[in-house]
């Protein structure tokens, strides 16, 4: 793997009133990485991804991102990356197209490119039949697959997934993950949060926050070896459980 | 019987959600419906909770109609939805209160059965429930769902977005209420929850593929599943794939699982072609196979 490092994150910190959701997290994401980012509901995860795509400043600490600071250069660090999350992707009372060309030009990309873009993904996605039809009406993991093909248009050096499987069929969901793979193999480093701990295992790395810190990041393999158990699962509950 | 479907199908316009679905859910039964999203499951809580008419078929919950006698129904059934239905802008007290209220009860009146999971959340009875957590939400709306004491509850997947430690933890309270005698119909698209079930439905596009219990689903599967890992896993895939005996080939967890079409595969073989596409740590197991490993194959 490259070691080239396409994150940095020093001391972190996002405080809420007396409630410090984030506690002085750090951590580095190397280029072309499958970074899986993990935690039980209300750990922290999503205060510390806004942090880092640049919609929460920081209460303290440093985030660097494609090599943009977070505060300083939060513009450039919007463009220079995709976000899809499970809750929020595409508009369901638009078409596949119009979806397509309404983020194409978000993004600030030409028409010529929108339309090169264009039937580039519908034919890689098999959409070519549904394409005038709302996406609304798609099943979600088609809606999830075209999602995160938009989230790559504007071909970013990094892509932050919020739980993108979240409710997905099975199938689908190994789909999306050899999407994954492909887009990581050419370069794209991958940001993924996840409840599915058999996805945890197709990750690089994963680091796992427990109360606002992060209490472990390593490959899955040396993580079940450092806890001693056969599952990510195993790793998991082992380590969010010592909280109660 | 606590739930008795027969041939229910339902269309929205042209299209149907449900096919002519038939099961029985028994007296102080643990029931899953296992199916991804889209399956039909809700559209089936929603009719077996009075909330749908089935275009055709019938239904029976605790021996009332699901069209003639809904009101029975509903006095008697408690349903948390898939979506958070709760008062966003009550506190977490008065939701429960105001559920108490309309089922003619107290929260004093049932507490024993709630008791378990409300001291859980008691701590932040007086926080809005839209300022509460995922987990401490799917808590609060099961406790909204209890507080009548119902014969039979449905839980329209009650663990969706939930982390691994919530779920575990809310499959341990479904287990205690079911063991106070309540019947207890659930959906999850997670497959790891099937074997917690007494027994499954796995469904699919409006359409029940199997019901049996866990176990006797996973005796029945007839094909040999080879857990197959090497240093390269996207390149792994990709190789299976275009092994010409390939049957199916799908990511699980650190291994790819391999199903191969011919009776008479040997493993060996497969170790061979591996090795001349230059894999390294190549390891080929066979192995017992998982609700989802049967789900993908139907």
């Amino acid at each position: 793997m490259n070691q080239e490092k396409i994150i940095t994150v020093q001391n972190l910190t996002k405080t809420f009133g007396t409630f410090t959701a984030v506690k002085g997290i750090s951590f580095d994401v190397y280029k072309g990485e499958i970074f899986g980012f993990l935690g039980a509901n209300g750990a922290g995860k999503t205060t510390a991804i806004k942090m880092l795509i640049g919609i929460s400043k920081p209460s303290s600490g440093k985030a660097v991102v494609a090599g943009y600071d977070v505060v300083e250069n939060t513009e450039s660090v919007k463009k220079s990356i995709g976000y899809m999350s499970q809750k929020f992707s595409l508009y369901d009372d638009l078409t596949i197209k119009e979806n397509i060309t309404f983020f194409g030009g978000i993004y600030g990309l030409s028409r010529k490119n929108i339309k090169l873009k264009m039937n580039d993904l519908l034919t890689e996605l098999s959409l070519q039949d549904v394409a005038n039809k709302l996406v609304g009406s798609l099943p979600l993991g088609w809606k999830q697959k075209l999602s995160f093909s938009i989230a790559l248009l504007h071909e970013p050096q990094i892509v932050f997934l919020d739980e993108p499987t979240g409710g997905v069929d099975p199938i689908t969901r190994r789909q999306f993950w050899e999407m994954i793979y492909a887009e990581a193999n050419k370069g794209t480093t991958i940001f993924v949060t996840t409840h599915y701990m058999d996805e945890a295992e197709y990750c690089d790395r994963v680091s796992i926050m427990v109360e606002g810190v992060i209490e472990a990041l390593d490959s899955p393999k040396k993580l079940k070896e450092q806890f001693n158990v056969a599952s990510m699962n195993d790793v998991f509950l082992k380590l969010a459980r010592n909280v109660e | 019987m606590s739930i008795i479907v027969q041939n229910i199908s339902k269309f929205y316009q042209s299209l149907q959600a449900v096919d002519a679905i038939s099961f029985e859910v028994k007296e102080g039964e643990l029931f899953g419906l296992i199916g991804p999203d889209g399956a039909g499951k809700t559209t089936i809580f929603r009719i077996l909770t009075t909330l749908l008419i089935p275009t055709q078929g019938e239904a029976q919950v605790l021996g009332f109609d699901v069209v003639n006698d809904y009101k029975s129904i509903r006095n008697s059934v408690g349903y948390m939805p898939g979506k958070f239905s709760l008062y966003q802008d009550l506190t977490v007290e008065e939701n429960l209160q105001f559920f108490a209220t309309i089922f003619g009860t107290t929260i004093e009146e049932n507490y024993e059965l709630i008791k378990d999971i409300y001291i859980q959340i008691e701590p932040f009875k007086d926080r809005k429930a839209g300022a509460l957590s995922g987990g401490m939400k799917q808590k609060l709306a099961l406790c909204c769902a209890l507080i009548h004491a119902p014969k039979v509850l449905f839980l329209d997947e009650p663990t969706t977005g939930v982390d691994p430690v919530s779920r575990k933890e809310f499959w341990q309270m479904l287990k205690r209420l079911q063991q106070k005698g309540i019947t207890i119909l659930v959906s999850t698209p997670y497959m790891d929850e099937a074997s917690l079930c007494d027994r499954i439905a796995l469904i699919q596009k409006g359409k029940i593929l199997k019901i049996n219990p866990p176990a006797a689903i996973i005796s029945e599967f007839d094909k040999t599943i080879y857990a197959v890992s090497s240093l390269y896993k996207h390149k792994l895939i990709l190789d299976l794939k275009a092994y010409p005996t390939m049957h199916s080939v799908y990511a699980f967890g650190e291994f790819i699982h391999y199903i191969d079409e011919k009776s008479d595969f040997h493993s060996q073989d497969l170790n061979n072609y591996l090795i001349s596409k230059n894999h390294q740590k190549i390891e080929i197991l066979a192995i017992e196979p998982t609700i989802e490993d049967i789900f993908m194959d139907l």
